[in-house]
């Protein structure tokens, strides 16, 4: 079971440093990394077999127990993570090869884009809680060269503010680690989960709180999602796509693995003050998007808002919150994936993402606008498409247990969403071409419409499959709500 | 927990906090490097008494190795980040021959916009 779980690091880890070494031949370079992401793909595939069928698997790396060693988990969350997560990597690294430029800054690109896939991966398989910090500052690390990939001046303005932040954030999730460590003197997610029931609850609170602030910045939960919007614009589409898709998911897993499985006992039940945040987190998130005029930056404050619903399922420590919760943020790593890579088609087609300036592309290719319309309507939760089932689970969720407050807020902010949607759609799709490039049908790279249209059809998929994925999601919540099967599979007892 | 570790990290925080919110970018990076020290702190704080030396014989009263090794790892993070953090501002410097953070002109469009509306 060690080969499996850590197999996904791994893999990246060591393809990294071969694609550094053959940094002179781009063919070698796409190729170590296409097949180290469809490898990882695989384990993850088998990976959630194993834990659908069997409950969580635990490996210790090296051989010591548990509460001492480097311990790997796969639960059900993390295994679907894992999924998910590979998937999009994959689809995008194709896309990215697919566009000219993007992989050949001095063959840096193939070898940084395993690593954050590493750091991912590490992050959502980890169970300890110092390895959490090593697996966010790996995948950190990588998204700081990436964001900064063609040093220009608005990605070194932009990749500074979103460093600075960072580092910040880590800095703080250090500080955090240690007065866990004070207080319990272990840093085992299980057996912290065990340890923290005896810690006074005031300090239980606070220490919950510290978390959820610092996984806060990399999540972008208001009020701080600031440098959100800021940063992710600027950089080249296929890292963008892949930064919205996994990045700020990682985060909101973070805090949903946290405070679920460490600090369960600190919430009995909703928490008004997670709730509020959400609440605001989704009507800021959307007014943000409503204000702006670049299909990227529209949807960059798009990711602020969706990142609301997720809390919203957390802040209700229900059932089927947490379970609404784990499905909308699968949904939402492809989807807004899916719409990023959409976003550079069109970019790369016409040579801005301006809504001045882009318009009646429909007429000028159907197939486009049919790969944005489809994902852009899963996100505003139109039925019968994958964003739909979430939302809906959430707001029941959320009436069940008479918060309507904030599951009203939910409603609002779906709507505003299909409002800023229409826009890019009515200002990009429709309308006439510019007279200049009237008739002319878009150039388009074959590779890249391939990708995406991958992905899109993998949004689909998830509004099809929507039973099946609910459930599992129900069992992953039941995991994170009732951890006994994990602790004891981590601690073996 | 002594008291004198206690304060080195407060002082260390509280002055690194300071530096990082200044627009120099300079003064960015060395706010990070007294920043990183004061968390090491809380770390070293957080295992308990100072002892004899880890893991030599076993004895009882040695001091925690955990914190120790957490600290190195993290102390590397941070000199791999500084050093990415100064090859930026480099960078940054070389692009605009100024060493402060620029504003961001599409954010400074839509504030503009705000105000012209407010005052009609």
């Amino acid at each position: 079971m060690n080969a499996l779980l850590a197999l996904p690091v791994g893999l990246p880890v060591a393809g990294a440093a071969l694609a550094l070494l053959c940094r002179r031949s781009r063919p070698a370079q796409r190729a170590i990394s296409t097949g180290v992401l469809v490898a990882v793909t695989g384990v993850a595939l088998v990976l959630l077999r194993e834990v659908e069928a069997s409950g969580p698997v635990a490996g210790q790396i090296g051989g010591l127990a548990a509460p001492l060693g480097i311990t790997l988990v796969a639960d059900l969350f993390s295994a679907l993570m894992l999924v998910f997560a590979s998937v999009t990597v994959l689809t995008v690294l194709v896309y990215a090869v697919g566009q000219r430029g993007t992989d050949v800054h001095r063959g840096v690109f193939h070898p940084v884009y395993l690593l954050l896939t590493a750091g991912v991966c590490l992050a959502v398989l980890t169970g300890d809680l110092f390895n959490l910090f090593v697996a966010v500052e790996v995948m950190l690390a990588a998204s700081y060269v990436l964001i900064t990939l063609g040093a220009t001046r608005e990605q070194v303005r932009s990749g500074m503010t979103y460093v600075v932040v960072n580092l910040l954030a880590s800095t703080l999730l250090l500080v955090a680690i240690g007065l866990v460590y004070a207080a319990t003197g272990t840093v085992n997610l299980a057996d912290l989960s065990v340890k923290l029931g005896d810690v006074p609850g005031g300090l239980r609170l606070a220490l919950a709180l510290l978390f959820f602030v610092v996984l806060g910045v990399k999540a972008a939960i208001f009020p701080l999602f600031f440098w959100l919007p800021d940063a992710y614009p600027t950089a080249p589409t296929p890292v963008t796509a892949v930064f919205a898709g996994l990045l700020t998911k990682v985060g909101v897993y973070l805090v949903i693995r946290v405070e679920t499985l460490l600090f369960r006992p600190a919430f009995p039940g909703p928490s008004t003050l997670i709730l509020a945040v959400a609440a605001i987190t989704m009507l800021v998130g959307v007014l943000g998007a409503i204000a702006q005029n670049d299909i990227k930056r529209i949807l960059s404050f798009h990711i602020v808002s969706q990142i609301g619903y997720m809390v919203f399922g957390l802040g209700l420590f229900s059932l089927a919150g947490i379970a609404g919760a784990v499905f909308f943020v699968l949904n939402q790593i492809v989807v807004k994936t899916s719409l990023f890579l959409v976003c550079g088609l069109v970019e790369h087609a016409t040579g801005t993402g301006s809504l001045a300036r882009v318009s009646g592309l429909a007429r000028r290719s159907p197939l486009l606008a049919a790969l944005f319309l489809l994902p852009a309507l899963s996100l505003a939760g139109v039925p019968p498409l994958g964003g739909f089932v979430p939302k809906l689970a959430l707001v029941e969720a959320g009436f069940a247990l008479d918060r309507w407050a904030v599951a009203a807020a939910g409603l609002l902010a779906g709507l505003l969403t299909l409002f800023s949607m229409t826009k890019i759609w009515t200002g990009a799709f429709w309308g006439n071409p510019e007279p200049a490039a009237a008739g002319e049908r878009l150039q388009l790279p074959g590779i890249m419409v391939g990708a995406t249209a991958v992905l899109v059809a993998a949004t689909l998929a998830v509004g099809v499959a929507a039973r099946p994925l609910y459930d599992l999601s129900e069992r992953a919540a039941a995991e994170l709500l009732r951890p006994d099967g994990y602790v004891v599979e981590v601690l073996g007892r | 927990m002594s008291l004198a570790l206690a304060v080195a990290a407060g002082i260390l925080v509280s002055g690194g906090l300071y530096l990082v919110l200044q627009r120099t970018l300079t003064r960015v990076v060395l706010g990070f490097g007294l920043l990183s020290h004061g968390a090491n702190l809380v770390l070293l704080a957080a295992g308990g008494r100072a002892g004899a030396v880890p893991l030599v014989d076993g004895r009882r009263g040695m001091a925690d190795p955990l914190v120790q090794a957490m600290i190195l790892t993290a102390i590397v993070i941070t000199f791999g980040i500084t050093a990415f953090l100064l090859a930026l501002a480099y960078r940054s410097w070389q692009l605009t021959r100024d060493d402060q953070v620029e504003d961001d002109r599409e954010d400074r469009r839509i504030a503009r916009l705000a105000t012209r509306r407010g005052r009609r």
